[in-house]
């Protein structure tokens, strides 16, 4: 198995230390190499995680930091529509929709992406040309990642012909339990090299790993392949996107940057449904990352439902009484 | 790294919004007297003192001073409460009254949170989440026993004491009295409590609760004060048993005082207690427990974990997390739901903690404190940490009682231990690997009357707790902590 792969995380950071450390300009250093074996990822206590996370959950916001939350909770979705069902009409739909939030409601954000099957990224793009709405397929295989490489990248690499700026592939789940980890990273790698400028999100399905220590490791691999955001889920299998498991992935973060200075992007996506939750990701991001994070450059939910909620507890603190639910449209 | 600027410039500065915890539904009152055979009577003396809020040092109420006069009123009550009633009452009946206080003060959880916030510089987080549950809790565990003594001691013939003196420290003002009023109710006996005079007024309010209980008079007797009063009863010649919490030197005073007596006594004293990092811990997790450790209360916790020992192959990971923690920390207002620590407890206690900080810096340990705003009224420390700290130093040594912790490094397991226990006391310590054959080890050489596994500061009511060494003896909570309110024969 051909493992041996330089990152291009991996690369920059080698050359900010030979900038940062003259002394220590040395060709061997430029061929050091990292085996995804070798990543030191600590292990996790589940309870000491859920702990942690209730934590968080026990910050009261109110008044204007929550007006001020909902507004970027709003500002980092991508809307998101991934059915067998779906239809240009469809898609085109959910696109107004993305433009226009709540258009009763004049200074709201609109949202970061729509999520879309690479057949329809064209329809997409040809929506949201010109705004700052960015499309995102997913791809290899998505929502099991079970075909081979090869289609795996002739599938990016269509979505990226027909406009997509984002790519979200899934990892290989089976590989990653039966300890191909080298595969895992491998295949990552090289869908990063066929994205080129675009930006890689890469989905964990934290679902099937089962464990916390499971999804630390599966970051790690991730990142230190190259990927520019790690994501939780497809939205496909329960549980998705938990606290715990976001928690989990904040932190791979993290100690990634703290490493290296080099900022990834964290998607928790699926089950993300109400404000409150949004809030509490987001005081999550804000306590274990800063505030740097809290930008739909560096912080995104996968969510189809979401919206509508933040734009009912908006319009509640801005008028002061709940709206129906027939008030808010549902592309 | 080159890039952490950009933390700065870019990104969204979203911050908390005040949220403070409404007082409107207080009723403190100005003035409270003592509580002696279910009445309040005023102090003999006449002499009342101030309490205050340690966040803001403005005066919560006047409390009564009593003395020795009052003291022994109170005892008398208690004495007579316990031969009449409280002593041949049916034990079932017993746990009635106690489930009936657990109760009620349930029902008034919220204004004790608040309360307990006010009066000591708690937290409401943890007043609300922790203490005030908390004593709920052992008030229900206790009363489950009163009726089952004989299961607790089988083949053995269960005996009351009779008049128990308890004196209670002003870091847990209610989770105290709980811990002590509980089991000794449970059990028999009757009582005559003591709150700490910087912290009384959760006591007061229980008191309220347990006249509102219908509780037989006499059967719980709080008589507030300072030193003097504790020493009244102390030396009182009627009771049988002392129980106390509090500082080493006064746990020494009474131990005296008690020398020769059949009086019965446990002490429940201070500690240093050791917090093992061992290189394959969950680091994350690790790092949480120390701050939970020592940051829990201020610092203002027996147990605390403030000797912290890391594994020298991941001790520089764990103080560069443990510092990007703390500067996560919250410090202020302790009414605020979002702060994370709040008020030095008294004048005389933040002075105490910026001596042992001022030694820190002469023994030449390196300080880190995160820049925190603190409030211009009130006491308030930062939370600090001392690194390349030896065995040797006095920080490493004596009990600050605030949120200054010490971290020395270790490369053996034996190494570990030994120093673990090169302490005075023996309270409490903290063991964090992945290994659980390491944790057995450990704990069955560690010479601490608690042990906590991958955790910290955790407390049940069917845990016992307390120390070695000059932490004290005996123990509270549990089946162990009836132990100490009964006569075995």
């Amino acid at each position: 198995m051909e493992a041996f792969f330089i990152s291009n995380h991996f690369e920059n950071c080698i050359f900010e230390f030979l900038v940062n450390n003259t002394l220590m300009k040395s060709k061997l250093a430029k061929k050091q190499i990292i085996h995804p074996e070798n990543i030191f990822s600590p292990s996790i206590d589940k309870v000491g995680v859920e702990e942690r996370v209730a934590r968080f959950q026990s910050r009261s916001i109110k008044n204007e930091s929550k007006l001020q939350g909902l507004k970027i909770a709003l500002n980092m979705i991508d809307l998101t529509t991934l059915e067998g069902k779906d239809t240009p009409g469809k898609v085109k739909q959910m696109c107004y929709k993305a433009l226009h939030l709540h258009d009763v409601h004049p200074n709201l954000p609109s949202v970061a992406a729509v999520c879309v099957y690479p057949s329809m990224v064209r329809i997409a793009k040809n929506e949201v040309r010109g705004t700052t709405v960015k499309v995102a397929s997913v791809s290899t295989a998505f929502p099991s990642g079970q075909a081979p490489l090869d289609v795996k990248i002739r599938d990016t690499q269509f979505a990226l012909d027909e406009g997509a700026d984002e790519i979200d592939m899934v990892i290989s789940r089976g590989k990653f339990l039966s300890g191909e980890y080298n595969f895992v990273f491998d295949e990552i790698a090289k869908i990063k090299e066929t994205c080129g400028n675009a930006r890689l999100k890469v989905i964990l399905e934290t679902g099937e790993l089962t464990t916390l220590d499971n999804v630390r490791k599966a970051s790690d691999i991730a990142i230190y392949a190259g990927a520019d955001f790690i994501k939780t889920s497809t939205g496909k299998i329960q549980p998705a996107a938990t606290m715990q498991v976001t928690y989990t992935m904040l932190m791979a973060i993290k100690d990634y940057y703290d490493k290296t200075g080099i900022m990834i992007g964290m998607k928790p996506a699926g089950g993300i449904s109400t404000s409150k939750l949004a809030l509490h990701n987001l005081v999550m991001v804000k306590e274990i990352l800063g505030n740097a994070w809290l930008t739909n450059e560096w912080f995104r939910f996968g969510a189809s439902s979401l919206a509508n909620d933040i734009l009912m507890q908006i319009m509640k603190m801005e008028t002061g009484v709940y709206q129906s639910s027939d008030y808010f449209s549902i592309d | 790294m080159a890039t952490k600027k950009k933390n700065t410039e870019q990104g969204i500065d979203w911050n908390y919004s005040p949220s403070l915890e409404s007082t409107s539904h207080l009723n403190l009152k100005k003035k409270y007297d003592l509580f002696i055979d279910g009445e309040w009577v005023k102090p003999s003396s006449g002499v009342y003192f101030k309490t205050i809020n340690p966040a803001n040092e403005e005066i919560l109420a006047e409390v009564a001073h009593g003395n020795q006069e009052d003291v022994d009123k109170a005892v008398k009550a208690a004495r007579k409460a316990y031969t009449d009633v409280w002593s041949i009452m049916p034990p079932a009946e017993r746990a009635k009254y106690i489930f009936r206080i657990a109760r009620l003060m349930q029902e008034r959880a919220r204004e004790l949170a608040v309360t307990e916030t006010l009066d000591a510089g708690k937290t409401i987080r943890e007043s609300r989440d922790i203490d005030v549950p908390l004593a709920c809790n052992y008030f229900f565990y206790y009363a489950g026993w009163a009726d089952k003594l004989e299961y607790a001691f089988p083949n053995r013939k269960v005996e009351s004491l009779g008049v128990a003196g308890q004196i209670i420290p002003w870091n847990f003002p209610l989770l105290m009295a709980a811990w002590k009023i509980a089991p000794a109710l449970a059990t028999g006996n009757t009582v005559v409590l003591k709150p700490a005079e910087t912290t009384p007024l959760t006591a007061l309010i229980l008191a309220e609760i347990i006249e509102e209980s219908g509780l037989p008079a006499g059967v719980v007797n709080i008589v507030t004060g300072h030193g003097d009063t504790g020493a009244a009863i102390v030396n009182h010649p009627d009771i049988d048993k002392i129980a106390f919490t509090g500082s080493t030197n006064v746990g020494k005073i009474i131990q005296k005082a008690l020398a020769g007596t059949s009086k019965k006594l446990t002490l429940e004293l201070g500690g240093k207690s050791a917090n093992i990092i061992f290189d394959d811990a969950p680091i994350d997790q690790a790092v949480e427990g120390i701050v939970n450790g020592i940051f829990f209360n201020q610092g203002h916790v027996c147990c605390a974990g403030s000797r912290l020992y890391v594994q020298e192959s991941v001790a520089e990971l764990v103080i560069q997390k443990l510092k990007s923690r703390m500067d996560s920390l919250y410090l202020g207002n302790p009414l605020d739901k979002n702060t994370d620590i709040g008020a030095i407890n008294s004048k005389e206690q933040l002075e105490t903690i910026h001596k042992y900080i001022k030694i820190g810096k002469q023994e030449g340990a390196e300080m880190y404190q995160p820049k925190c705003s603190m409030p211009s009224k009130g006491f308030y420390c930062a939370p600090t940490l001392f690194i390349n700290v030896a065995q040797s130093s006095v920080i490493a040594q004596e009990e600050i009682f605030g949120p200054v912790l010490t971290i020395q490094t270790f490369r053996t397991v034996d190494e570990v231990i030994q120093k673990a226990n090169n302490s005075p006391f023996g309270l409490a310590a903290g063991v964090w690997t992945d290994k659980g054959s390491r944790i057995f080890n450990l704990s069955s050489k560690l010479r601490a009357g608690v042990i906590w596994a991958n955790t910290y500061n955790k407390f049940d009511p069917t845990s016992p707790f307390g120390g070695y060494k000059e932490s004290g003896f005996g123990r509270e909570g549990g089946l162990h902590g009836l132990n100490s309110y009964v006569k075995l024969s």
